[in-house]
């Protein structure tokens, strides 16, 4: 019986790679999408065009604008005379930031009064203009305190001295890249696996197989297998190319992030070979994998974490077995997690994996009898 | 036009007309995909953090410990858990149970009082960079406050040389909702204008019902107008749907005026539906259209347009591609439209833009695709 599988697996594996342009769909779009990915989708911010309206024009205000002009994020455009050009500058978004320097503002600075310092930010873009004041408030806290310093004021009573574990230099690619293993995994296997049985049934091969001596459990295998050997083969590339070309650290073992892949490739699977046996042709096993594709890829923390989510949005978010690998991916590269430390990510992906397998063969039986 | 042209092209229109309303499938990919798409992104895409659980660590309580962290008690942003020790903190943030740790070692009251400066250590996990760097900003505000409030307290002057008046325009309350919403329409009116037309000229391809229309006298031009009307109708329909789920559900505010915004989504729908068409004839089968409409329009649209990731932040080369991405325009236009107003020196620019892709993909779309077998 062994054989016979195996020889269904063969002969899956072949199908799926004989033709060139499901090669084509295995293999472009995922590169394409891992290197588009990986330079595009960054939340850390470079140039953000500023403007600076500097009235008090002396010693004190030309050094702060020097360490604006001096910080990688900015970039000046327009150093303003008057306020006229500022509602158009923001408006048009050729400024995201506009910092306005008040006349009093060294005589403030003398007489121990708090230098007013005003910075419009282009709100519409909510969390870049999150990221500016904070990084524009880091530049004018650092001129606070060494000012203060310079000039014989008193220190303030406590300093910030903030750190960040794991990743020192916040780089948002340490961030996204290993995501994307988990999200080409994801839509590569289930597109292998959902495709499989609808492509048999709508070129009326699956009779065939059914007059075979392989019982529908084999058959079942025989189509999971293929998309499992597929999905892990993916996802090791990735995992070479975050590695290698993306320079992430992979600061845990293998193991805990192998055995994590193998549980989220059976659940994918599963979840695949249940849309498959639904589906009557090739177009509805599609349309199936893409409404099942898309919210599980935005509920799953890829891009904006799921703590930020409705309690309810969140409670939905459980039954997503790439929530769970994207924990353990992180986990592994970034804080070189073991697997002790994720059992609680391991099993409930178990758990999903074994139920819509189970799911899988009770539907595949019903439609082939 | 003459008389006859006109007979066969509203006898066409008739057909397509008819076949949308037999096969639902078109219905739901103008109606339902938008809607459905729209509520999943609305209610699970937001940036806000706010209750993000912070780890406090106060070595050796006192009066100006305490007045420290009753201001992360008293901030929307933080839902702060007290430990004893730093190194139950770090376990709790290894195991992803707070975000970060603020830590007030022993002597920070001592050095406080001897000459200032006293360090608070602020760790925050950093796995979550973008997480990690907001929370880093709302450490300082709530710093900020702080000195502010000790200084006014002593009835002394400023706490720190400069005071920062920030101002956000445009979205004061720095709602992520309100950017996201008016972006995703963008992404979501590429996926199902493309999808849309992608299908019908490969449909017909793949049915042969193409070589059935060949022999008739209708020419290639009213055959693509015949398709383009009535999916321009149905694209408009989702797309009103769309911005009525943003401004009536989600709350959007809409500054701009409606027109501005009619006529925006008309000619971007030009360009989505011209983009469907060349994908269709170029594909002639509709699971490869279906991919490449996918491929080509949709993740595009969702990485390149700027309507998450910053295009000033990205790569000067992926900077450049992000020009022939139709989304970017409109997206732009969206984003000013909803909650700035009718800013002209956006619209314009990107409104012509628009409009010379619109005829780049329909003038493609006329030009390749021929009445003749091969």
């Amino acid at each position: 019986m062994i054989r016979q599988v195996l020889a269904l697996i063969v002969k899956e594996l072949l199908a799926v790679l004989r033709d060139a342009k499901s090669r084509m769909v295995l293999i472009g779009p995922p590169l394409i999408q891992l290197l588009v990915f990986g330079y595009a989708a960054t939340f850390d911010l470079n140039h953000v065009p500023v403007a600076i309206y500097d009235q008090d024009r002396s010693a004190a205000s030309r050094d702060l604008v020097a360490r604006f002009l001096g910080a990688p994020s900015f970039q000046l455009v327009a150093m303003l005379r008057s306020d006229r050009r500022i509602d158009a500058l923001l408006d048009s978004r050729q400024a995201q930031l506009v910092l306005v320097i008040d006349r009093r503002f060294t005589h403030d600075l003398l007489t121990g009064q708090a230098a007013p310092v005003q910075a419009i930010v282009d709100g519409r873009n909510s969390n870049t203009a999150l990221l500016i004041e904070g990084y524009a408030n880091t530049i004018l806290t650092d001129f606070s305190l060494n000012w203060g310093a310079d000039h014989g004021r008193p220190a303030p009573p406590a300093v910030l001295d903030m750190r960040a574990r794991y990743n020192p230099s916040l780089s948002s690619r340490w961030f996204i890249v290993p995501g994307i293993v988990a999200l080409l995994t994801q839509v590569v296997t289930l597109l292998v696996v959902a495709l499989s049985v609808a492509r048999e049934r709508e070129t009326g091969t699956f009779d065939q197989l059914l007059v075979t001596p392989l019982r529908p459990i084999d058959i079942l295998l025989g189509k999971g297998l293929p998309g499992l050997l597929i999905g892990v083969f993916e996802a090791s590339v990735i995992i070479a190319a975050a590695v290698w070309w993306f320079d992430v650290p992979l600061r845990g073992g293998l193991l805990p992030l192998y055995l994590g892949l193998l549980l989220f490739v059976v659940a994918v699977t599963g979840i695949g070979l249940m849309i498959s046996s639904l589906a009557a042709t090739q177009q509805q096993a599609l349309l199936g994998a893409f409404l099942f594709m898309v919210p599980s890829i935005i509920l799953s923390g890829f891009a904006t974490p799921i703590a930020n989510m409705p309690v309810w949005v969140q409670d939905l978010t459980l039954l997503n077995p790439m929530r769970y690998f994207l924990v353990i991916v992180r986990a592994v590269f970034l804080q070189g997690a073991d697997t002790r430390m994720l059992t609680s990510q391991y099993w409930p992906m178990a758990a999903i994996g074994g139920a819509s397998l189970v799911a899988a063969a009770w539907l595949f039986r019903k439609r082939t009898v | 036009m003459n008389a006859g042209a006109l007979r066969r092209l509203s006898g066409l229109l008739r057909k397509e007309s008819l076949q949308i309303w037999r096969d639902p499938s078109a219905l739901a990919i103008a109606f339902l995909l938008p809607a459905v798409l729209l509520l999943i992104f609305g209610y699970g895409v937001s940036l806000d953090a706010r209750n993000v659980p912070i780890a406090l660590v106060v070595q050796r309580p006192g009066a100006l410990a305490a007045s420290f962290t009753s201001q992360f008690a008293r901030s929307p942003f933080f839902r702060p858990r007290r430990f004893l020790t730093i190194q139950d903190a770090e376990r709790a943030m290894t195991a992803q149970l707070v975000q970060g740790i603020v830590w007030l070692p022993s002597d920070f009251a001592r050095r406080a009082e001897a000459g200032g400066s006293s360090p608070i250590g602020v760790i925050v996990n950093g796995v979550d960079a973008n997480d990690a760097r907001i929370i880093e900003g709302y450490v300082q505000q709530v710093w900020a406050t702080w000195l502010t409030a000790r200084a006014q307290a002593a009835g002394g002057g400023a706490a720190l040389p400069l005071s920062v008046a920030p101002q956000v325009r445009f979205n004061q309350a720095v709602d992520s909702r309100d950017y996201l919403v008016p972006g995703l329409i963008a992404v979501i009116m590429t996926l199902t204008g493309a999808l849309l037309t992608a299908l019908v000229i490969a449909r017909e391809w793949e049915r042969g019902t193409m070589e059935a229309l060949m022999v008739t006298r209708v020419t290639m031009r009213e055959i693509l107008l015949a398709k383009l009307i009535p999916y321009f109708v149905l694209g408009m329909g989702g797309m009103a749907a769309s911005v009525a789920i943003a401004v009536l559900l989600f709350g959007v505010p809409l500054e701009g005026s409606v027109w501005v915004l009619t006529a925006a989504s008309g000619l971007f729908m030009l360009t989505a539906l011209g983009m469907g068409l060349v994908i269709s004839s170029i594909a002639r089968n509709q699971f490869v259209a279906g991919q490449i409409a996918i491929i080509t329009t949709f993740l595009p649209a969702f990485l390149l347009s700027g309507f998450v990731f910053d295009i000033n932040s990205m790569p000067r080369v992926v900077q450049i591609i992000t020009h022939i991405v139709a989304a970017r325009y409109f997206v732009a236009i969206l984003q000013s439209v909803f909650l700035a107003g009718n800013v002209w020196s956006v619209i314009l620019p990107n409104a012509f833009a628009l409009a010379v892709m619109a005829a780049i993909f329909l003038g493609l779309a006329r030009a390749i695709t021929h009445k003749r077998l091969d």
